[in-house]
């Protein structure tokens, strides 16, 4: 008899444990995604504000509800600036953490190293940054400025504003040679030359033979796709020489690791970039943004950088297609996305291209100012990946894998 | 050629070879005087720039801030020395692995501290018009420094009771002990020297480049090189080796490119210690 009480008193806890088990409590289990970024190395300069933008994102979109109906989880690693850390994250999260979706990488090297191990373990991947365009993959998605975007509005206006002779000064891997031979076919195309190009490893912080060799050249646009905290001392050094009286500097990276905040105003001055994303966007999407970011991090935080937002918008972009899709897997979330999603960013209106998987957004032309900031020249909206959507049509072709650069190959 | 490139050309490779001793005079004095390879050398020149970057911020003069990041880093080079450099003489590789290990702990600790982002202290002093080059006045600082840093290592050693002591210490330490050397206390003073001028190095260069926790890395590969190459005679084999890849450095990056500036002083330094595997002044037999 005792032990038939004893039983009956154990009926409720059985019923909990088969509720359990039946799926109405995993409803609330959190969805797993993962992010893999520079926090800490020379490369950090970029890739801290773009963990920051990252968990800011997350959290935000978990504030509005998750999606589902369930919180999100995210997962972080710091890949320390070294691209073996990439690949070995990015199996961790794909295989061990088991997330639905990757986000992360700072150079294009390090996205060439996560690529290939999210395209065989079928793991979505964003890449937030700006970057030497061209990356065609079906599981692949790349929010950032591409030279389409950039450079070929950037030359022409630079070169009818300060004169016809280019030196191009280019990091050494596959960022700055592809992007060497955009500067060269975009400065063609706008009447101007090409009169020398170096290749700079990330180890050099001196500038010194550079600076003789622009001195001997004399051109008139110096175009720095220098990447990295080394380089930030070829700024310091061109403006200690005093180069700034004879040549211009224009720059598709300048200010992505904020620069404009480690330089003085006088070493900075006169440096001109294109951009999405300037921190002093006049929209009510970006007021509101920028009131979050300095709540959560500061009203003392240096810069809001353009690759930061670019993050945002990975995030947000990819949240409304699993709400759309009315699931996580990926499939269905890469119909989705594909389906020509919208987004109010604080950059403005962001529209994803189905086709190429890359984004519409605007573009700003901008200089440096007195504040460590940047004051917009010139603005274009809705500017398409024009290349990107030339050679790259992931609908018709769902299995195109390769990254097109200009002149072929 | 004309005479304005013929002075630039010799002011920018100077400044070169210049960097190469300010990086480098620091870890020369602690191998060659104490045979201790101090990893921790990049730190060291990080933590002068941070003394640096702190102390303008509080408001002193960017020289005077300069030679206090010399005189806080000697110290805390005394300071580690007590710990943990003087249990470990005569065993070269525990020593390597101890200040490996401080330089991490270096860089994690100042990233703590000062966030890891880029900082900078812009350049002083304007620049210098040559003809139809313009040159940063700065670089003849930096010229000027190199130049200083070596006199005054030679003075130490050569003309203060301390630098004959550690002399001796180096070339007959039994001897020395016996005549009443105290060799511990010398060895202090070496390696809060060798730290003083690393901390120095890394003031002199804040200004020219970014201020980061991981800013070490980017000078110790050259600075370890130069010091094997040079061997452990302090002051010849420092500024020959710096002469010597500096300038190859330079005149390759000019001809070519900076990749292959740095993949000639490269393949120089290996052909130099294929041929004098003891370094520069080891096989001219100088000591100092």
């Amino acid at each position: 008899m005792k032990t038939i009480i004893r039983i009956a008193a154990l009926i409720p806890y059985l019923l909990a444990a088969l509720l359990a088990c039946t799926g109405v409590a995993s409803a609330a289990e959190p969805i797993v995604v993962g992010s893999i970024l520079d926090e800490s190395g020379p490369l950090n300069t970029y890739g801290k504000p773009m963990a920051d933008a990252t968990k800011l994102a997350v959290n935000d979109i978990n504030a509005h509800g998750g999606v589902l109906g369930r919180q999100l989880k995210l997962i972080t690693y710091d890949a320390q600036s070294d691209n073996a850390k990439y690949t070995q994250y990015a199996r961790r999260l794909a295989l061990r953490d088991r997330a639905v979706v990757v986000m992360g990488g700072v150079t294009s090297a390090s996205r060439e190293a996560m690529r290939p191990i999210l395209d065989a373990t079928h793991t979505l991947y964003f890449y937030n940054e700006q970057y030497e365009g061209g990356v065609c993959d079906g599981n692949t998605f790349l929010t950032g400025i591409v030279p389409s975007q950039q450079i070929a509005p950037l030359m022409p206006w630079a070169i009818k504003k300060f004169g016809p002779k280019v030196y191009v000064l280019a990091a050494d891997y596959n960022y700055g040679h592809i992007s060497a031979k955009w500067v060269d076919q975009y400065t063609k195309q706008a009447g101007g030359q090409v009169v020398g190009t170096q290749f700079i490893p990330l180890s050099v912080s001196q500038f010194g033979s550079v600076i003789s060799k622009l001195q001997s050249a004399k051109p008139d646009l110096v175009v720095s796709l220098l990447v990295g905290g080394n380089h930030i001392a070829f700024y310091r050094q061109f403006a200690s020489a005093g180069l700034g009286r004879d040549m211009t500097i224009v720059s598709p990276t300048f200010g992505l690791g904020n620069e404009q905040v480690v330089l003085s105003p006088e070493e900075s001055r006169h440096i001109y970039v294109a951009m999405p994303y300037v921190q002093s966007l006049d929209n009510p999407v970006n007021k509101a943004f920028v009131a979050q970011w300095h709540q959560v991090y500061g009203q003392d935080y240096p810069y809001i950088t353009d690759s930061a937002v670019t993050v945002w918008n990975g995030w947000h972009l990819w949240a409304e297609a699993v709400r759309k899709a009315g699931s996580t897997d990926r499939d269905k979330v890469i119909q989705a996305l594909q389906s020509g999603l919208t987004l109010q960013s604080p950059s403005g209106l962001v529209k994803l291209d189905g086709a190429s998987h890359h984004v519409y957004q605007s573009v700003h032309i901008a200089e440096t100012n007195d504040h460590h900031g940047f004051t917009v020249i010139a603005s274009e909206k809705n500017v398409p990946p024009s290349y990107e959507n030339s050679v790259c049509d992931l609908i018709k072709h769902p299995d195109l894998n390769k990254q097109f650069v200009p002149g072929g190959q | 050629m004309h005479w304005d490139t013929v002075i630039n050309l010799l002011v920018s490779a100077g400044l070169e070879i210049s960097v190469l001793v300010i990086v480098s005079i620091g870890l020369a004095v602690i191998f060659g005087m104490m045979g201790i390879i101090n990893l921790a050398h990049g730190e060291f020149l990080m933590l002068g720039a941070y003394v640096t970057l702190s102390a303008t911020r509080a408001g002193l003069n960017l020289w005077l801030a300069m030679l206090f990041a010399a005189l806080v880093v000697g110290l805390f080079g005394v300071v580690i020395e007590r710990l943990l450099i003087h249990r470990l003489y005569g065993r070269l590789a525990d020593s390597m692995l101890a200040t490996w290990g401080l330089s991490l702990i270096l860089a994690q600790g100042v990233s703590y501290v000062f966030g890891p982002s880029t900082q900078g202290i812009a350049t002083p002093l304007g620049n210098v018009r040559i003809g139809a080059y313009s040159i940063s006045a700065y670089s003849f600082v930096l010229i000027g420094a190199a130049i200083l840093m070596l006199l005054l290592v030679l003075w130490v050693f050569k003309r203060t009771r301390y630098g004959t002591m550690a002399r001796a210490a180096t070339q007959l330490p039994a001897m020395a002990t016996a005549v009443g050397v105290n060799t511990k206390r010398i060895n202090m003073w070496t390696f809060g020297l060798g730290a003083g001028l690393a901390g120095l190095g890394g003031a002199l260069l804040a200004p020219l480049a970014g201020v980061t926790p991981s800013m070490g890395q980017a000078y110790i590969a050259r600075a370890f090189m130069t010091v094997i190459v040079g061997g452990t005679g302090v002051l010849t084999g420092t500024s020959a080796a710096s002469g010597l890849l500096g300038g190859i450095q330079y005149l390759v990056s000019y001809l070519s490119n900076p990749f292959l500036g740095q993949g000639a002083l490269l393949i120089l330094a290996i052909v130099i210690l294929r041929l004098m595997p003891t370094g520069l002044s080891g096989y001219w037999g100088r000591r100092l």
